[in-house]
């Protein structure tokens, strides 16, 4: 059949009213529910299986990597023939390697490249042309970003932490996860882990969403978290890696040149970090709402 | 459908033709931009850079060519239609709609842009389907949405594999489909025919008809103005960010009355109209064509040309064979608009 008269038989604009009335007869709230979760599938599977998501996989598996060398390969010190010691050892590794580390670029990898990395594929536009609220766009694509962050960081945190201790010390751990303290330190890494992805993941959406190359406002952001020790008590607060370290079950010390500050009790932290995610995500969205799109000139 | 251009647009052309492209045109009727895409002393600057200066415009159903080398302002155009840019200055509705209603523009405006960008992996039915669902049409809907705008691109056997290992032919056709999806009454197309082979293009442009004829608005943005010819009901001329002109092809050339028209007429006995075409006073040059079996004539008046003819043949009783302007084509019109003297430049 000929494409003409195949259209011949479609009654185009006719079909325009029956068809397009569907979406819009569904309330708002279950329409921005249906578009914010078909936002989140589509994403997920970018965050996922694109080009751009193959370097996480190594990123997220180094401490599980290099855990299980130290494990196979225990050297011989102190710390590592020490059962006692395992939880300053992990703590060192958490805060050091996946927290501050991993977790942090993994994030900026993830989140500022939800709006960006559209920008450079030139593929935005599928999304600014659809009919959906920007808000709901930015709520969708910080989800998915979430999701994908916390499903590989929980993983390396509790993988890397399970792995330290069984591979070590197999009998102990067994004791020190199911009838000691263990299971509550390893949920509150993971915990810990989860709210590092809700708030560098606000933040980095954001410089993603505000800076055409992003790198060096993140590494300007890497260097001011680094420092934090450094700081004295009112700026240590203007940053996410002090509410995090003031939940950690196990405190490291953070060297002779630090500030000692007492940690902001839990009950402020964690408050804290949702509520300047939610401030972050406002602002993200009302930056969205005016954002052009203009790839090339004419 | 009858080609549609609007009293308005007429005017603009006049005050286009009279080399004022930055002259605002006669202000828009408020009742017609319910039912029209309306452009209202529209401008657009990137920093100093100018888009687009001082567009009014109504466009009715039908197809719209905008046409215009690189940087005329065609994509910016069409950018501020869909919202994807902001009017540094001036008013845009869409059928009654503004580009910032995202929620509601959306359902009725489809654009199917020039960026050949496509998930990765993803097949033709799944990347319409990926943004039907975004729409928030339920899974059945998605699916029904999905068939039939693959097959009013002749794309159905083609669905199910993966959008990379096709032509820049079948992904155009992909991109297209997905923009008709959920079957919009306005379709913005931006140089939809780049990388076409002649059949497809053929085929594209009948689908265009089509669509057109079914009610819908297009507005295509084309450089290859023989295309824009054939298929458009109206055009507009771009360059450097003005209209320079608007209206029905033939309608813009008929305004463009100090741009002398080009007639041959074929006849038997060629020197006797010759002689007399010269003594007519608008007449700007007349000559003998080379078979000589014809006049090849140049006036500024065609009305009053085509009644001396008719004088001429009656007096004389010339046979004649055929009486054919030999520019009134858009190539014709934009070469004189954008590069006579540089006055409409």
């Amino acid at each position: 059949m000929s494409l003409a008269s195949e259209i011949s038989q479609q009654p185009v604009a006719a079909e325009v009213n029956h068809r397009n009335a569907s979406p819009e007869r569904r309330s708002s709230w279950s329409l921005w529910t249906r578009q914010a979760l078909a936002i989140m599938r589509l994403e997920i599977r970018k965050n996922f299986f694109s080009r751009r998501a193959l370097l996480l996989y190594p990123v997220a598996g180094l401490p599980l990597f290099l855990l299980s060398m130290l494990s196979l390969f225990p050297p011989d010190t102190d710390e590592m023939q020490n059962f006692g010691m395992l939880s300053q050892v992990y703590a060192a590794v958490y805060g050091g390697l996946i927290l501050r580390t991993l977790v942090f670029f993994g994030c900026a990898w993830i989140f500022m490249n939800l709006f960006r990395g559209e920008v450079v594929d030139r593929s935005l536009h599928y999304y600014f042309l659809a009919p959906v609220r920007r808000e709901v766009l930015v709520i969708g694509k910080y989800l998915s970003g979430l999701i994908a962050t916390v499903l590989l960081f929980t993983i390396t945190a509790a993988g890397a932490m399970l792995i330290l201790y069984f591979g070590l010390f197999p009998s102990e751990s067994r004791e020190y996860f199911f009838a000691g303290p263990g299971a509550g330190q390893l949920f509150s890494y993971v915990g810990i882990t989860i709210l590092a992805c809700v708030g560098y993941g606000a933040v980095f959406l954001i410089v993603g969403l505000f800076f055409r190359n992003p790198i060096i406002p993140g590494l300007l952001l890497y260097g001011w978290e680094w420092i934090n020790f450094l700081l004295p008590p009112g700026l240590k607060k203007l940053s996410v890696i002090h509410y995090l370290q003031s939940l950690v079950p196990v405190p490291m010390s953070e060297g002779p040149f630090a500030v000692l500050v007492e940690p902001t009790p839990a009950w402020i932290s964690v408050p804290s970090l949702l509520l300047f995610t939610g401030v972050v995500l406002f602002l993200a969205s009302l930056h969205i709402r005016r954002m052009e799109i203009s790839y090339a000139g004419d | 459908m009858t080609p549609q251009t609007t009293a308005s647009s007429t005017t603009r052309s006049a005050s286009a033709h009279a080399a004022l492209p930055t002259s605002p045109s006669t202000p828009v009727a408020p009742s017609s931009s319910d039912t029209m895409i309306v452009f209202e002393d529209v401008s657009k600057f990137y920093g100093e850079i100018l888009g687009v200066n001082r567009v009014n415009l109504q466009i009715a159903p039908g197809i719209t060519s905008l046409v215009g080398p690189n940087g005329s302002g065609k994509t910016t155009l069409m950018n501020l239609m869909t919202g994807l840019l902001k009017p540094t200055s001036g008013h845009i509705r869409v059928l009654g709609t503004s580009p910032d209603e995202s929620e509601t523009i959306f359902r009725k405006l489809g654009y199917c842009s020039q960026f050949d960008s496509f998930p990765r992996g993803a097949t033709a039915r799944e990347f319409i389907e990926f943004y039907l669902r975004v729409h928030g049409y339920t899974r059945k809907e998605t699916s029904e949405l999905a068939y039939d705008a693959l097959e009013r691109v002749s794309m159905l056997e083609a669905a199910d594999r993966k959008i990379s290992a096709f032509s820049k032919g079948m992904r155009q056709r992909v991109r297209l489909a997905q923009s008709i999806a959920h079957n919009p009454s306005v379709l913005v197309l931006d140089e939809p025919l780049n990388g076409l082979d002649p059949m497809a293009r053929a085929e594209i442009i009948r689908l265009f008809r089509q669509l057109a004829d079914a009610g819908m608005y297009l507005v295509i943005s084309s450089h290859i103005l023989h295309e824009v010819d054939m298929m458009s009901d109206s055009v507009v001329l771009l360059h450097n960010g003005y209209v320079v002109a608007e209206g029905e092809v033939h309608g813009v050339r008929d305004e463009i009355d100090e741009h002398p028209i080009q007639i041959l007429i074929r006849c038997d006995r060629p020197q006797v109209l010759a002689a007399h075409v010269f003594e007519h006073e608008h007449t700007v040059e007349a000559r003998i064509n080379d078979d000589r079996k014809g006049v090849f004539v140049k006036t500024r008046r065609p009305d009053d040309f085509y009644l001396l003819l008719n004088k001429v043949i009656t007096e004389h009783d010339l046979q004649v064979e055929s009486v054919a302007p030999v520019d009134d084509d858009l190539n014709a019109v934009y070469q004189y608009l954008i590069t006579s003297d540089g006055r409409k430049a």
